[in-house]
C-alpha cells in the first residue's frame, strides 16, 4: 500500500508529499485512518479533503492511498438500516461519533440464505441475477453479475447459507460475493433508458391528482422553513408504491431522523402489510456531522437506489435537503479556493444538480427487468427566496415542481402545496395512462378542478376589496367550489389514521364529490335560488369526507355523495 | 492533555492582521489552542488556522495591536480548546473561555473535554418527548417546550426578549426530576448581564451556571461561550442524568464575531458577509440539544436572537429556523401596546408539542385547546383586516365577538407579569375562559367532551338558554 506525510493542514484541506494516487482516489490520515479524497495533483504534492474533523492532524502525520475512489458497499442488510452519509453503519456506532473505529456498512458475521438461479457451465452477462437472498420479508436481494464482468459461470454456491463476504460464484475468472463496491460518484449502467409514463402514487392527492410524478421522474420540493417540507417527504416517504425508499437526510435535524426511524419502524404498508421499515434505507448525515460526508450522502443514497433498480425493483430516493448538499459543495469549494460564481457557489452546481437528477428515469436494466429510480428533493431556499441559485436551477432540471407556500402553512393549510406554483411536466403521460388503464376522465376533472381554483383565487382577491356580496351569484358559487376543494380535497391530515394516506379510488372518488356539488350547487342559482342560500348549506360533510371514509373505502364517499346530493336536490 | 512537554517559541516571523507567523515549530496540529505570552505578563489567546511543515500560522483572539516580532513567546495546547466537566460548576459563574468570574476558584471537574463537542449518533437520538414547564402561559400553552428540543425566541431589538429568556431561565422546571439551567450571554451590556443575574438569582442555589460575556469582552469568547455553556450541559445531562435547559442569548451576537473572525481571516463571504458554513456552524450548536438512547437526562435549548431590522429573512434567523424545531416570536406591535410577553401567535409555534403535551404528559385538553386558540385568533386577524377595509360597523354580530375574542386573548392569557409563575392548570384554565368568550358553535377544533368539560358559561360567549 502507497503511503505518504501530511505537509500542510489547514481545517479540512491537507498537502500531502511522497503519495502519488489518482485524482479522486480515497486515502486514509494519521493513525485515526479519517478518510479523505484527493481532488488535486501538482509538483508531487496531493490536495486531500478529509471528511471529518481535522483537529489534532499535524504535519507528518501517514496518509495511505487505498487504490480506489470513494465507494459504497452494497449488498443484503441495508434495508432497514440507518447509515451516515458515506455508508457506514450508524446502529451499533459510538452514541458520539468521532472517536475509534466506525463500523463498517454491512454485517460481515450474518448469515444469509441463498438460492442459486442459475447453474454452472451457464453463460451469464453483466447484471444478469445469480441467485437470490430473502432480504427482508418485504424485498427479495438479488445478487447480479458486477457490471463489467460476463462469462462462463464456473462455479456457483449450492442453496444454502453464506455471509456476505464469502464467495457465491465465480464468473469468467471473476469471483462475485454478496458484497459488492460502487464508486458513487459514478452512474451504474443499465441496457437503457425506457419512457416513464407509469405514475408513482404518493398517497397525497394534492400530488397525485393535480401534480403526477411518473416512476422514473424526478421532483423538487421548495419550500421555506415551516412549510411542512420534511413531514410531505416523510408522508411520500411512507405511502408512495414503490418498492424501495431510500431516505436520505442531508444536513437535516437529528430529532427528525431519530422521528423517521421510530415512525416508519411502527408502520405497516398498507398494500403488502409489511413493514415499511422492511423496504426503506436511511441515510443520516446530520447538519453537524462532517460536511463532506454531507456532500458525499447524496451520491451514496442514488447509487443504493440504483442497486435495487438493477435488481428490478421501483426505487425512490428523497433527499431533504438538497440545498444543504449545494451548500456543503460550497464550503468545499471555498475551502480550496475555487472561484466563486453565484452567492458563493461553485460555478459548477449547476452541473452538478442536473448530472444527480439525471441519475433518475425508467429503464431496462442489464438483466433486461423494467425498472426505475425516482428522485425527490427537497429544496430550502434562504429566506424564502425562491430566485436563489439552487431552486432556480433545479426548477430546469426536474419533471415536476411541488412548491409549498409560506401563507398556506400559516394559514394552517397543510400540506402547503400550491396549486398555482406547482408544476408536472409528466401530466400528458400519465393522464394517458389513465385513460387507457380505468379512468378517462382523470385529465378532464384535473383541468376543471383547478380552472376552479385558480377563479376562485382571482375572485377572493376581489371579494376582500368589495365584499363577497357584491359579486354576481355565479362567482359565489365558484369561490364555495375552491373552499372545497381546499377543505375537501387539497388539505390531508398526516396525522389522521384515515386521511394520511389516500389511495387512487379514494381520490377519485371525493375529487368527484366536490366537483358534483359543485355543480349541482351551481345549477341551483342559475334556476334561480340565490347565493346566499347555497352558500348557508351544511356541507361539512363533504369537507370531511375524506376523514370519515376509510383510506380503501370509496363507497363511502360515494355514499356521502348521494346523501348531499339528495338533500341538494330537496331545494330545488 | 497532551503527554508533551510545554515548549515556548520566540520565532516569530510575520504578523499579518490578526495572524502570527511562528517558525521552527514541531509537532503542532491544526485547531489547537495557543498562548501568546508578551513581556509585559500579558497573556493572549488564539488558535491554529494552519500547521505546514515547521511553520503555524496563528489567529490571535484578542487581536495583535502591540505585538512585535521579538517580545512574544508562543506555546501550542497540544489539542482543541477544553473545558473542565462536572457537577462541581452548579452554582458558578465564569467568562466565555470558562475562567471564574465569581471570584471562586478554578473550576475543578472530573475531566477536560474539547469545546467542539462530537455529533450525536442519530441512530442512538430518543425523539423528544415530555415538557418543561416554563411558567409563562404563552409557552407553556401554545408552543410547549418539550425536553430535548431546540425553541428559539425571535426577536428584535427594543422588545423584551431578554427579560423573557431570564424569566424562562429562572421558572422551568421538570416537576420530580433533578433539572439544571446554563444561561449563556454573548455580547450583551454590562447592565442588562447585572439584571439577568439579579433575576436568575430567583432559582434556588446549586442548579444554575451561568457564562457571561458582555459586550465589552473578547471577541472570540463570544464563539467560545456557547461552546463552554454547551459542553458543561452535556456532561449534566447526558453522563449525570439531568435534564439541562440551555438558554443562549443573544445569537445574532455570536454570529456576527463569526462573521468578523471570517472576515479577518480572509474568507469568501456568502449572504449579507457571512461566512458559507454559517448553517453549519450553527448547526454544530444547535444540534446539540436531545436525548440519547439508555441516557436518563436531555439537553433542551432557547437560543435568543434579534432579528436586524426585524427580517425573519435575514440570514440568522432564517438559517437558526432551519435547524430548530419550531419558533416563538416577539412582535413590535404587541409591544407598544404594552402586552408581555409580545407573543406573535401568527408566526409562532412548537413543531414538537404534540410530543410533550396532551394526555399522559400535561392535560388531556391542551392540544385541542391550544389548536383551537391559534385558529381562533388567525380567524381574529383576518376579521381585523377586513375591519381595517369596510369600518367596524359594517362587521357581523359575529364577526365583531372575534374582535372583543383578540382583546381578552391578549389581556387575560398572553399578558402576565415578569415575575409571575403560572401554573399548567392556571394557563389552561385562562385558555378555555378566552375561547368561550366566543360562542360554543365558533370552537371547531375542541372535541365535543372537552367543549362540555371545560368551556366556561360566564365569559360572555355563551347564547344562554334563551339563545
Amino acid at each position: 500500500m502507497k503511503a505518504g506525510r501530511v505537509h500542510r493542514v489547514s481545517g479540512p484541506v491537507l498537502e500531502v508529499e511522497g503519495l502519488t494516487p489518482e485524482m479522486l482516489e480515497l486515502v486514509e490520515v494519521g493513525e485515526a485512518r479519517l478518510p479523505g479524497e484527493v481532488i488535486a495533483l501538482h509538483n508531487g504534492r496531493a490536495t486531500v479533503q478529509v471528511y471529518a474533523y481535522t483537529g489534532g492532524v499535524r504535519p507528518g502525520d501517514v496518509v495511505t492511498a487505498t487504490g480506489h475512489p470513494l465507494r459504497a458497499t452494497l449488498g443484503p442488510g441495508l434495508l432497514g438500516g440507518i447509515f451516515d452519509g458515506m455508508l457506514r453503519r450508524l446502529s451499533g456506532a459510538a452514541v458520539l461519533l468521532g472517536d475509534g473505529e466506525r463500523p463498517g456498512t454491512l454485517d460481515e458475521v450474518r448469515r444469509w440464505a441463498f438460492t442459486p438461479v442459475v447453474s454452472a457451465g451457464d453463460e451469464v452477462t453483466e447484471g444478469a441475477v445469480l441467485g437470490e437472498v430473502g432480504e427482508t420479508a418485504a424485498i427479495v436481494f438479488r445478487a447480479l453479475v458486477p457490471p463489467g464482468v460476463g462469462g462462463t459461470l464456473e462455479w456457483i454456491a449450492p442453496e444454502g447459507e453464506v455471509t456476505v463476504v464469502e464467495p457465491i460464484a465465480r464468473v469468467g475468472g471473476t469471483e462475485v460475493r454478496l458484497a459488492t463496491a460502487w464508486p458513487v460518484r459514478r452512474a451504474r449502467p443499465v441496457a437503457e433508458r425506457v419512457r416513464a409514463d407509469v405514475p408513482l402514487r404518493t398517497g397525497q392527492r394534492a400530488l397525485d391528482l393535480f401534480f403526477p410524478v411518473t416512476r422514473g421522474g424526478s421532483a423538487a420540493v421548495p419550500g421555506g422553513f415551516g412549510t411542512g417540507k420534511t413531514v410531505l417527504l416523510q408522508q411520500i416517504a411512507k405511502w408512495c408504491d414503490a418498492d424501495v425508499i431510500v431516505y436520505v437526510g442531508c444536513g437535516e435535524r437529528g430529532n427528525e431522523m431519530a422521528d423517521v426511524l421510530e415512525e416508519i419502524a411502527g408502520l405497516e404498508d398498507p398494500r403488502t402489510g409489511r413493514l415499511l421499515l422492511d423496504r426503506t434505507v436511511l441515510v443520516a448525515n446530520t447538519s453537524n456531522m462532517p460536511v463532506l460526508a454531507r456532500e458525499a450522502s447524496i451520491y451514496t443514497g442514488v447509487t443504493v437506489a440504483e442497486l435495487y433498480r438493477d435488481m428490478g425493483y421501483d426505487a425512490v430516493l428523497i433527499a431533504d435537503s438538497t440545498s444543504r448538499w449545494a451548500e456543503a459543495l460550497r464550503e468545499v469549494s471555498s475551502r480550496t479556493g475555487e472561484l466563486p460564481a453565484e452567492e458563493g457557489y461553485p460555478a459548477g452546481l449547476a452541473s452538478a444538480l442536473a448530472a444527480f437528477y439525471e441519475r433518475s428515469g425508467r429503464v431496462r436494466t442489464l438483466a433486461g427487468a423494467d425498472a426505475s429510480v425516482t428522485i425527490v428533493g427537497a429544496v430550502s431556499p434562504p429566506g424564502g427566496d425562491m430566485t436563489e441559485p439552487v431552486g432556480a436551477h433545479t426548477r430546469r432540471f426536474v419533471r415536476c415542481v411541488w412548491s409549498l407556500d409560506a401563507d398556506l402553512a400559516y394559514a394552517r393549510h397543510y400540506p402547503a402545496v400550491s396549486w398555482s406554483d406547482s408544476s408536472s411536466r409528466d401530466v400528458e403521460r400519465v393522464a394517458e395512462w389513465h385513460a387507457t388503464s380505468h379512468d378517462p376522465q382523470w385529465a378532464a376533472r384535473r383541468e376543471h378542478a383547478l380552472r376552479l381554483l385558480s377563479d376562485a383565487d382571482r375572485l377572493e382577491s376581489i371579494a376582500q376589496l368589495v365584499g363577497a356580496g357584491s359579486l354576481p351569484d355565479r362567482e359565489r358559487v365558484t369561490m364555495l367550489a375552491g373552499r372545497l376543494l381546499r377543505e375537501g380535497v387539497l388539505q390531508q391530515s398526516s396525522l389522521s389514521a384515515n386521511d394520511a394516506y389516500c389511495p387512487p379510488g379514494k381520490q377519485q372518488a371525493l375529487l368527484e364529490l366536490v366537483l358534483d356539488v359543485y355543480e349541482r350547487c351551481r345549477a341551483l342559482v342559475e334556476g334561480g335560488a340565490p347565493a346566499a342560500r347555497v352558500e348557508e348549506l351544511d356541507l361539512s360533510a363533504v369537507t370531511r369526507a375524506r376523514e370519515t371514509a376509510a383510506p380503501d373505502d370509496p363507497e363511502a364517499v360515494a355514499e356521502i355523495a348521494a346523501r348531499v346530493l339528495a338533500s341538494l336536490g330537496e331545494l330545488e | 492533555m497532551s503527554p508533551r512537554a510545554p515548549l515556548e517559541y520566540s520565532s516569530v516571523t510575520s504578523i499579518d492582521g490578526p495572524l502570527l507567523v511562528v517558525e521552527g515549530v514541531r509537532d503542532v496540529g491544526w485547531d489547537e489552542v495557543v498562548a501568546i505570552r508578551l513581556d509585559s505578563g500579558e497573556t493572549r489567546h488564539g488558535v491554529v488556522l494552519e500547521a505546514s511543515g515547521h511553520v503555524a500560522v496563528v489567529q490571535v483572539f484578542e487581536g495583535t495591536t502591540g505585538l512585535g516580532l521579538d517580545g512574544v513567546r508562543v506555546s501550542f495546547g497540544g489539542g482543541p480548546m477544553r473545558v473542565p466537566v462536572g457537577a462541581a460548576w452548579l452554582g458558578r459563574v465564569c467568562d466565555g473561555r470558562g475562567e471564574p468570574l465569581d471570584g471562586g476558584p478554578s473550576v475543578l471537574g472530573t475531566e477536560l473535554r474539547p469545546i467542539g463537542g462530537r455529533p450525536i449518533n442519530p441512530a442512538e437520538r430518543v425523539t423528544p418527548g415530555d415538557p418543561i414547564l416554563t411558567g409563562v402561559s404563552v409557552v407553556d400553552g401554545l408552543a410547549t417546550l418539550v425536553r430535548g428540543q431546540k425553541l428559539p425566541i425571535f426577536s428584535a431589538g427594543g422588545l423584551p426578549h431578554l427579560e423573557l429568556a431570564a424569566q424562562i431561565a429562572a421558572q422551568a422546571t421538570v416537576r420530580d426530576e433533578p433539572f439544571a439551567v446554563v444561561f449563556a450571554a454573548m455580547g450583551v451590556t454590562n447592565a442588562d448581564a447585572s439584571t439577568m443575574r439579579e433575576r436568575l438569582e430567583l432559582r434556588e442555589e446549586g442548579d444554575l451556571v451561568l457564562v457571561l460575556n458582555t459586550a465589552d469582552d473578547p471577541l472570540v469568547e463570544r464563539i467560545t461561550a456557547p461552546r463552554v455553556a454547551l459542553t458543561v450541559a452535556e456532561h449534566l445531562a447526558f453522563d449525570l442524568g439531568r435534564h439541562v435547559l440551555v438558554v443562549m442569548a443573544d445569537m445574532t451576537s455570536y454570529c456576527e464575531a463569526v462573521r468578523e473572525v471570517s472576515a479577518s481571516r480572509g474568507e469568501i463571504p456568502s449572504r449579507r458577509g457571512y461566512p458559507g458554513y454559517l448553517y453549519s456552524d450553527l448547526a454544530s450548536i444547535y444540534e446539540r440539544a436531545g436525548r440519547i438512547r439508555g441516557g436518563a437526562g436531555s439537553l433542551t435549548q432557547v437560543p435568543v436572537l434579534t432579528m436586524p431590522g426585524g427580517d425573519i429573512t435575514h440570514p440568522v434567523p432564517d438559517l437558526t429556523g432551519y435547524i430548530t424545531e419550531g419558533q416563538v416570536v416577539l412582535s413590535h406591535e404587541l409591544h407598544v401596546r404594552g402586552v408581555y410577553p409580545p407573543f406573535d401567535p401568527l408566526r409562532s409555534l412548537s413543531r414538537l408539542q404534540r410530543l410533550g403535551a396532551g394526555r399522559g404528559k400535561t392535560r388531556d385538553d391542551h392540544l385541542e385547546v391550544s389548536a383551537q386558540l391559534y385558529a381562533l385568533v388567525a380567524e381574529a386577524r383576518r376579521v381585523a383586516d377586513l375591519a381595517e377595509v369596510v369600518g367596524a360597523d359594517a362587521l357581523s354580530a359575529a364577526e365583531l365577538a372575534f374582535l372583543r375574542f383578540v382583546e381578552a386573548f391578549e389581556a387575560n392569557f398572553v399578558h402576565q407579569g415578569i415575575e409571575e409563575e403560572r401554573s399548567l392548570e392556571a394557563t389552561l384554565d385562562r385558555a378555555w375562559r378566552v375561547a368561550s368568550t366566543l360562542p360554543r358553535r365558533e370552537l371547531t377544533m375542541v372535541s365535543t367532551e372537552a367543549l362540555e368539560a371545560h368551556y366556561v358559561e360566564d365569559a360572555g360567549g355563551s347564547e344562554g338558554p334563551s339563545g
